[in-house]
């Protein structure tokens, strides 16, 4: 498929002698990650539609750091900030957008005091913003009057008290917000948050995303939004594990925006 | 021979203070076991949450009955003090309702201390009911069996008997009253206890005095072995409360520390003008290397100690985590509870070998936490959410899940790998970071 996104790199931004008013940090899920990469490119498309100069790192870009600090590895976390910092600080970052509440996290709380301080906005905020400005509308488009919920990313809402922004994208999409059980500050993880995407769960008896995505199911939606590539996944394989993949989409924001419009 | 009595009850007094004040140096001395902790930034924050969530009950109320019941009994047990006050000065000076006095306002004070100390047997009861017979879920997960589960109850007993004990000396004393015996002046008003007027009717004057002052001298000796109690109990919290909301993280939840030592070496291994051979300063100060992470109760912070013994064991984490809710073995009460018998241990061990700790061959971890329990945790913030006094139990999963891998580089091997692929490529996948931008082209 060849499709032509804009997607400078910071690097030629600076050759062109430009700055542009937010850095995209795509972060290694948004990078590799097959079903992550589909977001990455719906909100790209909508930047580009919006007409915002953004830039990416490309391949100077490197894990935050995040799960290894959450398995308990300091050492490593603060060797990839520290080496992230330094092309962040080297390039004047001044503000930093990314679709990753985990990337958003550490960047905005945990980079500071190790010296690198920016404004960092998760991607329904960013859109928030745009829609405020004027300089994005949203159309409800083939999701108008759907029954859509919102699962609250750990790191996104109880970790960063960010719970409006994505609840106020979806609503201009003229759909039906039905909220789970579990919700806002009682949201209920997905189960991938503190390193669990790459390992086992413990003995149990049941997979936190299965619970989860039952709650999801609760709710009869058409949509189960996401904000996370991490809870998207695990939300999906829960769906698809309940055998309802043909009747629910797990969709992320960005791409809830984009499709609507058909970018 | 009528100054035995006021003798007797300012030794008590005195006995039952003084050995709270030396459980309270015991406690005082177990959490400054732990590291210190700069705790006292943002000075109005701190302030403003200890008003609103200890003093306020503000997260009490996110379950609304239970949010209810406990502040009838909070306020009850905050309010029907003021009468201790009084039973003290009547105590120490051989005085009988020292605050009659105010006439008008002593009735509406005994009036509203009756009617909270019936609303506070109300909610015991519901309370007990609760646990014992509708059996919720959180009161009888695993680590409540034995003595947690006695030690809830007991409180409970206690609170009734002491509310008992105060409106059957209001009864006895308001009948004394009406038989116009000396002393007993015409004061107050007994909204409840009159209707406990039955039980003491047609008693002699004698009698009703024996009752009137057993009941007295049970309730005020009740309260002082309620006060000691305390420390043995996770009762604890309805004085730890305060300090614990006020020394409670103030940043974003998601926002775990960074550890300074290991920032010094980090920037030191970055420095491309460091002497890779320098021998150390002559001036430094050759210590035992610092630990990384927390295996046992003294590697942990001050904070997290008296978290510990601030939890009253009420269980909204556990049943607010993803992993217990799942049926994994995690339960971030039982991360507290294990920290506070930890310390406890370790703090009876020091009294027993004046003042120095003696090896033990234990520590919190695996001998208390096991590594299941720490790595089934999400970090999701849901118990530090749920807790009502801004308990923090995903700071000490996380404190000891540092020491098992910078440590003993005991993470389970599925991390193992996750990590070797950030070290290596920069991501925790093996993907090869000159390919991070294809996605663009795909």
């Amino acid at each position: 498929m060849s499709e032509t996104l804009k997607v400078p790199t910071m690097a030629e931004m600076m050759a062109a002698g430009k700055t542009p008013e937010v850095l995209f940090w795509v972060g290694c899920s948004g990078s590799f990650d097959d079903r992550a990469k589909k977001i990455t490119k719906a909100f790209v498309r909508i930047l580009n539609k919006a007409g915002v100069e953004f830039a990416v790192l490309g391949t100077e870009e490197s894990c935050t750091g995040d799960p290894a600090k959450r398995a308990g590895n300091e050492f490593l976390f603060q060797m990839q900030a520290m080496t992230n910092i330094e092309v962040l600080n080297a390039y004047e970052v001044k503000k930093i957008v990314t679709a990753c509440p985990h990337c958003f996290n550490t960047i905005k709380n945990e980079y500071p005091s190790l010296g690198g301080s920016y404004e960092v906005v998760h991607h329904t905020q960013f859109l928030k913003s745009l829609l405020d400005d004027g300089r994005l509308t949203i159309e409800g488009g083939k999701f108008k009057g759907k029954r859509i919920t919102f699962h609250d990313p750990c790191y996104l809402g109880r970790a960063n008290d960010v719970y409006e922004a994505p609840r106020e994208l979806i609503k201009k999409l003229d759909a039906e917000l039905v909220e789970m059980k579990n919700c806002r500050k009682k949201g209920l993880c997905c189960g991938a948050g503190g390193a669990q995407m790459f390992k086992e769960a413990e003995e149990g008896k049941k997979e936190v995303n299965i619970e989860r995505t039952e709650q999801a199911l609760d709710t009869k939606p058409d949509v189960v939004a996401a904000g996370c590539p991490f809870c998207n996944t695990m939300l999906t394989d829960g769906v698809k594990g309940k055998e309802k993949e043909g009747e629910v989409e797990v969709l992320d924001v960005a791409e809830l925006i984009a499709n609507a419009q058909d970018l | 021979m009528t100054l035995i009595p006021q003798l007797i009850f300012a030794l008590i007094l005195a006995f039952g203070i003084g050995f709270f004040v030396r459980n309270v140096k015991k406690l005082s001395r177990n959490i400054k076991l732990g590291k210190e902790i700069n705790r006292t930034d943002r000075p109005g924050e701190r302030w403003r949450n200890m008003a609103l969530i200890a003093l306020g009950q503000q997260k009490m109320v996110v379950r609304p009955i239970a949010g209810l019941l406990h502040i009838i009994v909070y306020i009850g047990f905050v309010i029907i003090n003021i009468e201790v006050l009084e039973i003290v000065i009547d105590g120490l000076f051989g005085t009988h309702r020292v605050f009659a006095f105010m006439g008008g306002l002593y009735d509406v004070l005994i009036g509203s201390f009756e009617i909270l100390a019936f609303l506070v047997v109300v909610s015991v009861v519901i309370f007990w009911i609760r646990r014992n017979i509708i059996r919720l879920q959180r009161f009888i997960k695993p680590e409540m069996k034995g003595w947690p589960k006695n030690d809830a109850n007991i409180i409970l007993y206690f609170e009734v008997v002491l509310m008992f004990l105060f409106l059957l000396m209001n009864a006895t004393d308001l009948q004394l009253q009406s038989l116009g015996a000396a002393h007993y002046t015409e004061a107050g008003a007994f909204p409840v206890s009159q209707y406990l007027l039955p039980l003491v009717d047609g008693m002699s004057q004698s009698a009703l005095f024996l009752v009137e002052r057993t009941a007295w001298w049970l309730h005020i000796v009740g309260i002082l072995i309620f006060l000691n109690y305390l420390y043995y109990s996770k009762h604890l919290h309805i004085l730890l409360a305060f300090p614990n909301t006020w020394f409670a993280k103030l940043q974003p939840k998601g926002q775990l520390d960074n550890l300074e030592a290991v920032t010094k070496e980090v920037q030191l291994m970055m420095d491309p003008n460091a002497d890779p051979f320098a021998a150390p300063a002559e001036d430094e100060v050759e210590g035992e290397p610092g630990k990384f992470g927390a295996s046992d109760v003294m590697d942990l912070n001050r904070v997290q100690l008296l978290n510990a013994y601030t939890c009253t064991e009420c269980g909204r984490c556990t049943s607010e985590c993803p992993a217990n809710q799942t049926g994994k073995k995690l339960s971030p009460r039982k991360i507290m509870m294990d920290t506070r018998d930890r310390l406890e241990e370790v703090g009876k061990n020091i009294d027993a070998n004046n003042g120095v700790f003696k090896e033990d061959g234990k520590q919190l971890l695996d001998d208390y936490i096991t590594r299941e329990e720490l790595w089934a945790c999400t970090s999701c913030n849901a118990c530090v959410e749920a807790c009502p006094v801004s308990i923090d139990p995903l700071s000490i999963i996380m404190d000891m899940r540092r020491y098992l891998v910078m440590e003993q580089s005991a993470a389970p091997v599925e991390l193992n790998n996750m990590m070797s692929n950030i070290e290596n490529n920069g991501a925790p996948w093996p993907f090869n970071q000159m390919d991070r931008l294809n996605w663009k082209d795909e």
